[in-house]
């Protein structure tokens, strides 16, 4: 399929499913939510290393939020119900605890409940209350600045992680310009998240190493540096590739969100440098979800 | 199907037991079993058609028209329904009360909302001592759900109080809060002596200045967000609490009672003109 000039490959993007969950944060003002939001959603790009995959969905008027100040959502995920719950924890113990202002709310209803300030609370030293609101238990923890209210749990949900793009471009500024106007367009969809750096990730990698100790490493078959000593996957005009990885809710999410990101890399088009459209699998071994792009593009 | 209404047909001198008539326990009854129903009359038995005449059929929605302040036990463990009462009523208004609503366009006697658990309680008229209060010798006062108070409140309000929100648009009498263990109640008016007495843990929301217990310690004047979600969830309900205008995030704290564990707080508006 081809189109504006733009190779979109007959292969597919192949996600696994996960646990997510989606948090509110609130501040007196968006910077201040925006601030606890961003150190709790940190260090969190891959469940490689990080343990969780998390990033800010989007940002909330003072009318959408519980207790009507500025907000932000942010959404976690990970492999397992545990981790999920000792990611959540501790991000929100350290980072939005912390943060002068803050309130942390659940996000999302439906699954089950895990914990949010059920524990967060014995920061209190005996000196927390609760409020029960709208049948929702709420906790007050005295902290220096005032009081740290936090909702006592939020949603816990089957998700799906590792839904990608790969974008095939002449140059390396080319990637990067088509990959922040895809990335700003895909953030506009709900319940996704692209957990890397600015949405993207220019290390994508295949699973096992010739290193025992590594679980992953590089995808040599996108290195462009390497196209003339690997089984390359690379047609001589490509100097550089990125790719967009997706975290989403449901399928149906994460279709939308890589619709919305091939429709602006193809609108971009082959003449300003973006010329294939691939994505990341592994034969389908690995996750059970598979996202075809052409089939995405007819749908 | 119309509202099962019971007019009363007489005033008796003495009290009547109404707990037989709920939603729940009329459930499946024809009007004639209804009516065939005892209910205890001091220490006497009357059936409910020597007492009220019955038109309807509507078990779910129950009427009680020219209702007076010797009914007691209004809804008593009601689960389900709703039930509407024309006049004053009695004592235990409520009491046990599970799940529905009931609407008392009158005053009512001591221990409305008595030990109970959820639903909706409304009062149009003004309410006697004990407000969502325990029985003698129990610990546990109003459990859950939400009772709102158009008129003023006696003494007592939430004693044992344990959960749940009761909201009075006047005035509460002495010791409001007493020996609360949580919950929130909500006085636009004035409060008497002795406020908080004993008070565990719980709010107390005032929109009025009252005397201060010295069992309790000025924690000073603060913001705090849970307030607005407070008054967002009680401005569904018909009342003066649902006016903006009288809503508040600014107010003086203060903590105790200081002579229990301490972890209750009276909260006053602040002006924030």
């Amino acid at each position: 399929m081809i189109i504006n000039g733009v190779m979109i490959d007959h292969t597919f993007a192949e996600a696994f499913p996960m646990k997510a969950t989606r948090v509110i944060i609130t501040a007196q003002t968006e910077q201040w939510a925006f601030n606890a939001a961003k150190s709790m959603t940190g260090f969190a790009t891959s469940v490689i290393g990080c343990g969780c995959e998390a990033d800010i969905e989007c940002f909330l008027k003072p009318s959408e939020t519980p207790d009507g100040r500025p907000g932000v959502s942010a959404m976690l995920f990970t492999m397992g119900a545990k981790s999920l719950v000792k990611q959540l924890e501790t991000r929100a113990g350290q980072s939005v605890l912390t943060s002068p202002t803050s309130a942390l709310f659940s996000g999302i209803d439906g699954g089950i409940r895990i914990p949010l300030g059920k524990n967060l609370r014995y920061f209190g030293d005996g000196f927390q209350t609760s409020k029960v609101i709208n049948d929702n238990r709420y906790w007050r923890i005295p902290v220096m600045d005032g009081e740290f209210l936090v909702e006592e749990t939020t949603g816990q949900v089957n998700a799906i992680g590792g839904g990608n793009l790969l974008i095939l471009a002449e140059s390396e500024a080319d990637a990067l310009e088509a990959c922040e106007k895809a990335v700003l367009e895909m953030r506009k969809v709900a319940n996704i998240i692209l957990p890397f750096p600015g949405g993207v990730v220019r290390s994508g990698s295949k699973v096992g190493s010739k290193y025992p100790a590594l679980t992953a490493s590089t995808n040599d078959a996108f290195c462009p540096t390497l196209k003339g000593i690997t089984k390359s996957e690379l047609s001589p005009e490509i100097e550089s590739v990125m790719e967009i990885v997706i975290d989403g809710l449901t399928e149906a999410d994460i279709k939308k969100a890589m619709k919305v990101g091939i429709e602006t890399f193809c609108s971009i088009g082959a003449y300003n440098g973006v010329k294939r459209i691939s994505a990341g699998n592994y034969g389908g071994k690995l996750g059970p979800y598979h996202f075809h792009l052409q089939e995405i593009m007819n749908d | 199907m119309t509202d099962l209404t019971l007019t009363m047909k007489y005033r008796p001198n003495q009290r009547v037991d109404m707990s037989p008539i709920t939603c729940d326990k009329l459930a499946g009854l024809e009007l004639a079993e209804i009516a065939a129903i005892e209910l205890q009359n001091g220490k006497r038995k009357i059936r409910v058609d020597d007492l009220f005449s019955l038109t309807g059929s509507d078990v779910c929605n129950i009427h009680i028209e020219n209702s007076f302040a010797k009914l007691d036990y209004i809804g008593h463990g009601l689960e389900g329904g709703n039930i509407r009462v024309t006049g004053d009523v009695g004592a235990y208004l409520a009491m046990e009360m599970r799940s529905g609503q009931i609407t008392v366009s009158g005053n009512t006697g001591i221990y409305a909302a008595c030990q109970m658990k959820n639903g909706l309680l409304q009062v149009i008229g003004n309410v006697g001592d004990f407000l969502g209060g325990a029985l003698s010798g129990n610990k546990k006062g109003l459990q859950g759900g939400t009772v709102i108070i158009r008129g003023n409140a006696g003494d007592r309000v939430g004693d044992h109080m344990r959960r749940g929100m009761v909201m009075i648009e006047g005035d509460a009498g002495d010791y409001c809060g007493s020996r609360m263990t949580a919950g929130t109640i909500a006085v636009m008016g004035k409060t008497g002596r002795n406020i908080g007495y004993g008070m565990r843990r719980g709010t107390l929301l005032l929109w009025q200045q009252p005397k201060i217990p010295a069992t309790f310690g000025d924690c000073g004047t603060h913001t705090f967000s849970f307030l607005p979600m407070v008054f967002d969830a009680i401005s569904k309900f018909d009342s003066k609490f649902s006016d903006s205008s009288k809503h508040f995030n600014r107010v003086h704290r203060y903590g105790g009672d200081m002579a229990e564990i301490g972890q209750g707080e009276i909260l006053v508006q602040v002006d924030s003109a």
